[in-house]
């Protein structure tokens, strides 16, 4: 059947609270008695602890406690749980919630101070005697395999975390017979989270009552609430993790933080429920973020610029422990050969240890970096063939009558990666158009004789979506005629309650707005995996679609008893059923709610489950593979090395579009992060780890000032793994975006023979290169 | 990101706020707080005494005096955006605040506080170096004059003692057929400048009698380009007439002396100067007013 | 002892009177002492615009003001800006319809900013709209739905006057 509102711009039904003040996030949540905590973190990157001393924080007047690893007792003495085991991680580091003995990066909590107030707290930290020693530690991961490199832990003999390898097809043949092999070696920086609300945690324990209850801003409750009892060896049963209003998450929400354990331990030491708000520096230092990889890579191609295969050596930086497995760089290998049909490659990763932050993923995972690493290949071939960057790509892309097409390559969990439909070259020339390509030569021509200098830019992307295993949702009508819909994902700002509303409330005929939402909270349904990687759309939509099928199923076999009638004749408007033909023969879902939800002594109508709900975990049977092509301009300022990007062109294919307007937002916010991890977001350490943009004035993220208007054409090839044809639109924006702003601005300079072989590009590296470049042409 | 606890005053008259000043060791006058508040929270400095000087009669609002205009230390940088004596006879002033942090610090933030905070990139001290503005400060002795020239010692550090307290700075007024150019480059609109450029020019007769270049955020203090300056008198003001005048005077700018930091270098700075004392001068000649 | 001042002050038309630590900051105050937890702190350090708010009209930075500072003043917060009812104004009605938030943390300072700037810049261009937000992070939207929304809560506001 259809579903009545798919496709529709709805608005969000989060809105009118948000507009008005009355979010709920966690630091908007006070309870009676509550405490405040501060963390007392490493000021150096790498240092033996020799002794701690809180006498004189204790002795101040407001603070409660102050607790460091030592004050934990023999049961809580272990290192935090590795939430994604895999056999190549060799050195499987993860941190204490309180540092033990060695500090591994500038931030690694060491303390904490309970007090009255936050600032009593804070005043506390300064009265804490911490004696470190100083050990060597290790930032750039172009040198930490070195032989005499700085070791990132005191009790290890190498900065090897593991190895990783993608490899397929014949890479020895497709070298071998390549008319061409053409190479490049490049550095990808990525930024951190920078979620506008920091993390945050209130922690309750009851032990008479409810347990242990968090509040944390978080994107994955269920698995902090399993990783949580499991650190402290009780049941799941006596945890209960509640994600409130959380003001974005990008990734390093999505993990399980030592402030968790520790702001637990503490209010169960004080019988209190205690309060954690992460400040902006402790952010810069304490919450997962990505940073370095470099690249080295070959591709082999034909003549007439078909790519045959690639290989190459990543080196990718893990930071100082690993709190999340392998993800980052798997999901950075996963992604080639991009869009294109490449029938061999070899790429193998050295994971490293720096003293630096620790690494997880930030919008996308590591597919911007797969991806800006295939499109910055076509770009080579592009360029040394002098052949068209637009023409490359269509000479090598999977061709729509080759779906499904297999890769190769293999999805976390080791499934093979197929994509499972899409046109990409019809969606290529759709953004050429959009992007008024065929044009451009006449517009940088017209630029050129101003002198300015205009550049063009085109990155195609793939992006499998939709993880499995699956989500849930349970669907219930209340005697109200209200339908109550829980789910265990949690949202950041991405519109679940719409998206959700709109299914459910399509298919049981009720009204959007009589939709009583509630999720991410582990108390109110049995599971849920997480909003990471653009699942939720591929995993809850479908469940909340089929429990909504359910219910209405159930509500109209039921009603055909009531009313007499044929379930045929029957219709669902506005939470009426009613007989077609016979508009006086009605009965509310609210009045068959209340049969179905009977006092003592009634019954159950015969043949009917009690209540009027349904659960479905119903998902996707693979991952749907989005995919958009872009097109970037720009302008360069020779004088200062500035870039403007003018314009900003998207095509994309998420499948069936929920809510058009909701997946418009997630491009255009997805986009301008791109565009900030390509020109602005850089996050500086010194050679000794201390990190240097530490403050929203020298971390640059993406002002509106600067950002571009994005225009969007959709494509909607329905994916065939799932009950509504959806795909994840979450990171499409993300993914290709440096790879579309660093070719255009290649582009722009082609004079002075610009190529850029590290982002965020910054304007004096522009000058240098242009300079280098005008001296060269000069000679 | 809580402030340390300090002890809070607010001084009704500048006369009081001194005399708080001498008495309190460690004391650390508010002014805008918009560079103050993000170190209290951040712990950087943290005071015994914090004076606020947002109740003090008197020290803020524009004068015109005939030769030169009086502006209040505590005069808010939206109000000098405001100003109509500004607008009229120091256009460049509000030209440059555009480029000063965003509406709403604006809103906050005074010229006085930053003088004395005397950020090497801020705007307003550069803009004050092109005037060779006169700062009055008050102290325990009374009132006494100072140069701009003389009031950075070094890294943002204001020539003016524990006790005392900055009050007006007077802005000559530099009539003629003047015309005025501020460019800037910064990463993103409202950032502190990388280096920023200031430029003065009166034309009479059809050649520059006077001019006047100061760059910003290139070393410790703005620099006055004085040899450039001097270069420019008796060029045509027209960058396509003057025989590269402008040129000139950017390689000139190129020569200075620049600071290196984790994000930017010495060289690049040297390069932007170039490039936007060009522009600078370019923006006067083309906005000559010829009457004020 | 912790140094403390009584202050009196005038919140969304609503007086209040209290006794705050000084070194408390007027968002914090907002936020935890009159429970007003709209007003939403990013960055702490005035960079962000989270944390804005109108005193005495004007925007500033809550996290950049004293509380004890805000003394006899009139403050404006996200609260205050709905029709007396509730109703969302053109502005909070502009956000809404051209899907201008998404998580909604910035979008309070956003808010508070924008009423400022609209009412001294009645008929602003784009460009005008984005320099006048460019004190305001937003991670989540891009910016585009809300330099949409402030253009058309200008148009509408026009209309209305």
């Amino acid at each position: 059947m259809a579903v009545r509102y798919l496709g529709a711009e709805v608005q969000r039904m989060e809105d009118p609270r948000l507009l008005t003040g009355h979010g709920r996030y966690v630091d908007d949540i006070t309870m009676e008695g509550m405490l405040h905590a501060a963390f007392l973190r490493a000021p150096m990157a790498h240092a033996k602890i020799r002794s701690i001393d809180a006498s004189r924080a204790t002795a101040l007047p407001g603070v409660h406690r102050v607790i460091a690893h030592a004050d934990l007792g023999a049961k809580y003495s272990h290192r935090m749980n590795q939430l994604y085991p895999a056999p190549v991680i060799e050195q499987d580091k993860t941190q204490y919630p309180l540092a033990k003995d060695e500090v591994c990066y500038v931030g690694e909590a060491v303390a904490v101070v309970v007090a009255d107030s936050r600032a009593i707290a804070e005043d506390a930290l300064a009265l804490i005697d911490v004696d470190y020693e100083a050990l060597p530690a290790v930032v750039n991961i172009r040198t930490a395999l070195d032989d005499d490199a700085p070791l990132a832990h005191a009790d290890t003999t190498s900065n090897l975390m593991g190895k990783m390898r993608s490899s397929f097809g014949d890479i020895e043949d497709s070298f071998a017979k390549a008319d061409h092999v053409f190479s490049a070696a490049f550095m990808q920086h990525r930024g951190g989270c920078h979620s506008m609300e920091t993390r945050g945690v209130i922690a309750r324990d009851d032990p008479w009552g409810d347990g242990l209850t968090l509040w944390t801003s978080a994107q994955s409750p269920y698995l902090i609430r399993r990783a949580l009892a499991t650190w402290l060896d009780e049941s799941e049963e006596r945890v209960r993790v509640i994600a409130p209003d959380v003001g974005g998450g990008f990734g390093p929400k999505a993990g399980f933080y030592p402030e968790e354990v520790a702001i637990s331990l503490a209010a169960r030491l004080m019988k209190c429920p205690v309060k954690w708000i992460e400040d902006r520096r402790e952010h810069f230092v304490s919450t997962t973020t990505q940073r370095d990889q470099h690249w080295d890579l070959e591709v082999a191609c034909t003549a007439e610029g078909k790519i045959l295969g690639l290989r190459g050596k990543v080196t990718h930086e893990n930071g100082a422990y690993v709190p999340y497995g392998i993800l980052l760089p798997n999901s950075s290998l996963t992604p080639l050969p991009g869009a294109y049909s490449i029938p061999a490659i070899d790429v193998s990763v050295d994971i490293v240890f720096t003293n630096t932050v620790p690494n997880s993923p930030v919008r996308g995972a590591g597919r911007p970096c797969g991806i800006y690493a295939v499109e910055r290949m076509v770009q080579v071939v592009s360029r040394e063939l002098g052949i068209d960057p637009a023409e490359v790509r269509r000479r090598n892309y999977v061709r729509s009558d080759q779906m499904p097409y297999e890769t190769g390559a293999k999805l976390r969990g080791g499934a093979p990666c197929i994509y499972d439909s899409g046109d990409y070259e019809a969606l290529l020339e759709k953004a050429l158009e959009l992007s008024d390509y065929s044009s451009f030569k006449e517009r940088q021509a017209a630029a050129r004789a101003e002198g300015r200098y205009l550049g063009i830019g085109v990155s195609s992307c793939i992006e499998d979506t939709g993880m499995g295993p699956y989500e849930g949702t349970t669907v219930r009508v209340e005697s109200s005629g209200k339908v109550a819909v829980r789910t265990g994902a949690a949202s950041q700002g991405q519109g679940h309650h719409t998206m959700i509303a709109m299914i459910v409330a399509g298919n049981l005929g009720v009204k959007p707005e009589d939709i009583l939402f509630e999720s991410a909270d582990t108390a109110k349904f049995s599971h849920g995996i997480g909003t990471i990687g653009s699942r939720v759309a591929a995993n809850v939509g479908p469940s909340a679609h089929d429990a909504a099928f359910q219910v209405r199923e159930k509500a109209l076999k039921l009603a055909a008893e009531v009313l007499e009638a044929s379930e045929a004749d029957l219709d669902i408007e506005d939470g009426v059923v009613r007989v077609n033909g016979a508009p006086d023969l009605s009965i509310s879902l609210g009045e068959l709610a209340v049969q179905l939800t009977p006092m003592s002594a009634m019954r159950v109508p015969t043949g009917f489950d009690p209540v009027l709900e349904a659960t479905s975990f119903d998902g996707s049977s693979g991952s749907p593979i989005a995919c958009g092509s872009n097109v970037a301009e720009v302008e360069v300022d020779p004088g200062t090395g500035e870039v403007k990007v003018l314009r900003y062109s998207v095509a994309h294919d998420c499948g069936v579009m929920i809510n058009p307007m909701v997946v418009r937002g997630q491009i255009v916010g997805g986009v301008v992060h791109g565009i900030g991890n390509a020109l602005f977001e850089r996050m500086i350490y010194d050679d000794q780890g201390q990190p240097l943009t530490m403050n929203y004035g020298e971390y640059l993220l993406p002002l509106a000032s600067e950002m571009p208007r994005v225009d969007i054409t959709h494509m909607e090839t329905p994916s065939p793994l799932n009950s509504l044809g959806v795909k994840g639109a979450g990171e499409g924006g993300t993914i290709p975006a440096a790879a579309a702003i660093v070719a255009a601005i290649e582009n722009a300079l082609t004079d002075f023979g610009v190529v850029i072989d590290y982002y965020p590009v910054d304007p004096q590296m522009l000058t240098e290169l242009i300079d280098a470049g005008a001296a060269q042409a000069a000679e | 990101m809580k402030p340390a606890p300090f002890t809070y005053h607010d001084p009704t008259t500048a006369d009081e706020a001194v005399a708080l000043l001498a008495t309190h060791e460690d004391a650390k006058i508010l002014a805008g707080g918009q560079s103050l508040m993000p170190m209290l929270n951040m712990r950087f400095v943290v005071p015994d005494h914090v004076v606020d000087l947002n109740r003090i009669d008197g020290i803020a609002g524009v004068r015109d005096t005939g030769d030169s205009i009086e502006i209040g230390a505590m005069t808010r940088q939206r109000d000098l955006m405001r100003d109509g004596v500004i607008a009229a006879k120091a256009p460049i002033i509000p030209a440059a605040l555009h480029w000063v942090g965003h509406f709403q610090t604006r809103n906050r933030g005074t010229i006085g506080g930053s003088l004395c905070h005397l950020d090497p990139a801020a705007e307003l001290p550069c803009l004050m170096a092109l005037y060779d503005a006169e700062l009055t400060v008050q102290g325990p002795d009374g009132a006494r004059k100072v140069s701009f020239a003389e009031w950075p010692l070094a890294y943002m550090l204001p020539s003016i003692g524990p006790d005392e307290l900055l009050t007006s700075v007077s802005v000559p007024h530099w009539g003629g057929n003047t015309g005025h150019g501020f460019v800037e480059f910064s990463r993103r609109h409202g950032d502190f400048a990388i280096v920023a450029a200031g430029a003065l020019l009166t034309v009479e007769g059809g050649k520059i009698t006077r001019a006047a270049i100061s760059i910003g955020g290139a070393d410790v203090r703005p620099i006055r380009l004085t040899d450039a300056e001097t270069a420019l008198v008796g060029a045509a003001p027209d960058a396509a007439e003057n025989k590269g005048a402008f040129k000139a005077a950017a390689e000139i700018a190129r020569g200075i002396e620049a600071m290196s930091d984790a994000y930017v270098s010495s060289a690049y700075r040297q390069r932007l100067a170039a490039t936007l004392v060009e522009r600078a001068l370019s923006a006067a000649a083309k906005n000559l007013n010829g009457s004020a | 002892m912790a140094d403390t001042r009584d202050i009196e002050l005038t919140v969304n038309g609503e007086s209040h009177a209290a006794n705050v630590e000084t070194r408390t900051s007027l968002g914090d105050f907002l936020r935890h002492g009159l429970g007003l937890t709209g007003t939403h702190m990013g960055c702490e350090h005035g960079v962000c615009g989270a944390c804005t708010v109108m005193v005495d009209g004007e925007a500033v930075r809550s996290c950049l003001m004293l509380a004890v500072q805000a003394n006899g003043q009139e403050v404006t917060t996200v609260e205050g800006l709905a029709e007396d009812d509730g109703t969302l104004n053109a502005l909070q009605a502009a956000f809404w319809k051209h899907h201008g938030l998404q998580c909604g943390f910035c979008t309070p300072g956003m808010l508070t900013s924008l009423t400022a700037f609209l009412r001294d810049n009645p008929d602003p261009s784009e460009r005008d709209v984005r320099e006048a937000i460019s004190g305001n992070i937003c991670r989540c939207t891009g910016y585009q739905g809300i330099v949409d929304a402030a253009l058309d809560a200008a148009k509408t506001m026009q209309k209305g006057s």
